[in-house]
This record gives C-alpha cells, structure tokens and sequence, in this order.
C-alpha cells in the first residue's frame, strides 16, 4: 500500500503547490488591500499543507527525498496535480471560481481524511480542514458579491462558470491508487464526495444568481502527469531557483 | 529507608529539572502576538527530559503555513540553551492544535492588547456561512463588522467597530 499512498499524497501535495503558486501571484495585484492581505495568506495555508504532505510523501517513499527535493526538483510529467488548479488566474472572477470549486472539494476529502486509518495523514487532515472551512467561505461569499452584483461582475462570472466547469470532473476520478486506498480506509474515495460538492455549489450559485453549468465535456490527464501548456511556465517560474543553484538554501 | 531517600531525592531533583525546562520554553513569547507565551497559547505541549539529559520540546503549529512556526522552535530551542540544557525541539501533528487551548487568562491579555479573541470553534462549512458576534476589544461593543477573513497574520480577520470606529484584529476560530 506504500506505493499508492505515496502517490496519493504526491496528488494532492501537488494540487496544494501548485494553487498556493497561483493564489501568491496575486500579492501586490489583488483587487484591494483587504484581497492583498487575504490571498496570499490563502496562498500560505496551501502551501502549508502542501508542505507537509510532501515531507509525509518522502518518508513514505523512504529514498531519502525531503520537501524541496519533490516541490523543486521533478520534471513537469511527474507532477500529478488537477488541470483545475494550473489554470492560470485569469481575472478576479475566475480565481474565486477556482478557489470555489477546489476548495469545497477538499473540504469534504480533508473532513474524511482526517478519519484515516494512517495516523499521519489524519493529522495533517485535522488541521487543513478547518483552513479549508475559510477558503469556502472567502470563495463563496465573493461568488456571492460578484454574481449578485453590477451587470459587469455578474457577466465576469457567469463566464467564470463556462471556463472552469470542463476541469472540474478530475475531482472526482478514481482509479487503482484511489480505490485502493478508500478501501482500506486511509484515504476518501473522490466520487463519493460528487454529489455533497454538487449540493454545496448549487447553494452558492443559487444565492448568486448564478446559473449552474450544464453538461460538458471534461478535460483530464493531470493525475497522469499530462498536463495544459500553462504547466511548464508556472514550474519555470517555480523552479527558477532550485535549477539553477541546486540545492540552494536560505 | 536510605535507599528510599535517595531515590525519593533523585525524584524531586528529576521534577525540578523538568519544571525549570518548562519554565524556561514557557516564557517565550509568541512573535507575531508578543502579548502572550508559546504556553498561554498552546502551542508549546509539553517539555520532557530524555535519557540522554537533553529538554525535549513538543510543539505543534496554529496553522499548516504559520510563517512563525520555525522563529517559535527556534526562539523555545534557544531559551532552553539559555537555560543550560541541551535542546531539542519536534514537531506534532496530532492533536490538531485549536483556538479552545487558548486560556481564560490568556484571552484576557488579547483583549488588553488590542485582539478580540476567538469567539467558538469552527465546524462545518454550513455554520461558518453566518456572522460571528465580536465584541470589540476597545470599546466591549458588539456593533462590529468584519471587513476581511484574512487580517495582518493567517490567525487573525480584520474587524471594524461601528461603536468607537476603531479597526482591530480578531484572532481567529481553528
Ligand atoms: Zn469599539
């Protein structure tokens, strides 16, 4: 079961890494001070949580790989994040969305995670899913403004909507590693959190004046490594630093 | 009856050594709020003598990305040589570290400080959706409005009090 685990919690250290990236490029851009101040800390509790799976990942892995080594230094197909969270931000509308549509996911996988049966993971879940309750509420309650708000920031959503629903069934995939590891209770069974994640966006939609997307064709191939053009500039701009002074240290 | 002493002696000495480690960690005070101790908030667990005569400080971070987390391990490890013991700080996971550690008394100085402190655990995504009632810690009144989620550090919102107008912090439930 190592092998699957450790996979497990690359997917998720990488989901967590990677939109941490994406959130913190908004600091010194958000839209006001008070967003200045909230997303980068966004930003930090992911990147926290991406830490530390990733510090659990290489004990798992047991060849000596610590926290930088899997942050910094693998190559593009190695990563095994969603295409959701690459998405570059776009405007303000689309990465509220996206904090939205992750975040309520991983509220329900932190809420079940944190029973597992590995005493490690349980922890790290324990904490990050009362983070994540904060970023629920700060993507739903701007989802809430914006689609309920002047004719422009209702329009900026709604468009939001149509661009990042085709990303959100990887969410909810599983394969051998997932279901291997949800039967052994370490680990959610990602299909099985669909239809509370369904319910929950229906509710902030609802209350936004939003209309919820209809069916469309889904995107997949993150969790296999294969992943959108926007990938390699975010790593180049990740990596930067590591690949040209390997090993660099504060 | 002698070999009782001793033993009872080596027991109490055992005691005050560890109570003088706890004392030394306890002091510190946390970076981003330096009104109150690593201890007042719970964020120091507890302090053991091991085997090899090494203080052994158990830690657990407030939040998974505190940027403080390394300057408190650092800041315990220090006042422990300072001490003269040889230190050793680790980290712990579990038990989830939550605002309910957090004292009477140490609320108290938060609020005398200037930060409302936390009001109730948090639970489900459902009961955050509503308003939590905080009273300012200037002026007591509860006519107060958040302005952001995310205040000055990752455990803090920022409020503002429609009372006396003043902005303050609010430290957050977790
Ligand atoms: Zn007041």
């Amino acid at each position: 079961m190592k092998k699957e685990l450790f996979e497990l919690l690359l997917r998720v250290a990488d989901d967590h890494l990677v939109l941490g990236h994406r959130v913190s490029e908004w600091c010194g851009h958000a839209p006001t001070l008070e967003e200045d101040l909230a997303l980068p800390n966004i930003a930090l509790d992911l990147i926290g949580q991406a830490r530390s799976l990733y510090t659990y990942a290489g004990e798992i892995e047991g060849k000596g790989r610590d926290e930088d080594a899997l942050a910094y230094m693998r190559r593009e197909r190695e990563y095994h994040n969603l295409l959701l969270v690459e998405r570059p931000n776009g405007d303000f509308a689309q990465t509220v969305l996206r904090q939205l549509y992750f975040s309520v996911f991983m509220h329900g996988w932190w809420r079940e995670a944190a029973k597992s049966t590995d005493e490690t993971l349980a922890a790290i879940a324990a904490k990050a899913v009362k983070e994540s309750v904060y970023h629920v509420r700060h993507a739903a309650e701007w989802t809430i403004r914006l689609g309920d708000g002047t004719e422009e920031s209702a329009r900026r959503m709604a468009a939001a909507v149509e661009a990042l629903y085709p990303y959100t069934g990887e969410l909810f995939e599983t394969d051998a590693v997932t279901d291997a590891l949800s039967k052994a209770g370490i680990a959610p069974d990602p299909a099985s959190l669909k239809a509370e994640w369904e319910r929950t966006i229906a509710d902030v939609f609802a209350e936004a004046e939003l209309a919820l997307p209809g069916e469309a064709w889904q995107h997949s191939g993150g969790r296999k490594g294969v992943h959108s053009e926007d990938m390699g500039h975010l790593l180049a701009e990740l990596q930067h630093m590591q690949r040209t002074y390997p090993g660099l240290t504060w | 009856m002698v070999a009782d002493t001793a033993v009872d002696r080596a027991k109490a000495q055992a005691k005050a050594t560890q109570a003088k480690a706890w004392a030394a960690a306890a002091a510190v005070p946390d970076p981003e709020v330096p009104c109150v101790t690593v201890a007042d908030l719970g964020i120091l667990r507890s302090v053991e003598i091991a085997d090899d005569g090494a203080a052994v400080a158990k830690v657990t971070p407030t939040y998974s990305g505190c940027p403080a987390t390394l300057a408190i391990e650092l800041s315990i490890e220090t006042a422990l040589r300072e001490a003269g013991f040889e230190a050793r700080v680790e980290r712990v996971l579990s038990p989830a570290w939550t605002t309910e550690w957090i004292g009477e008394e140490a609320r108290e100085k938060l609020r005398e400080y200037g930060i409302a402190p936390p009001v109730e655990a948090s639970g489900s995504i459902r009961s955050l959706f509503g308003e939590t009632t905080v009273a300012c810690p200037r002026c007591g009144s509860t006519d107060t409005e958040r302005v952001s989620e995310f205040g000055s550090t990752p455990c803090k919102a920022h409020y503002r009090c429609s009372a006396c107008l003043e902005p303050f912090d609010y430290f957050k439930c977790i």
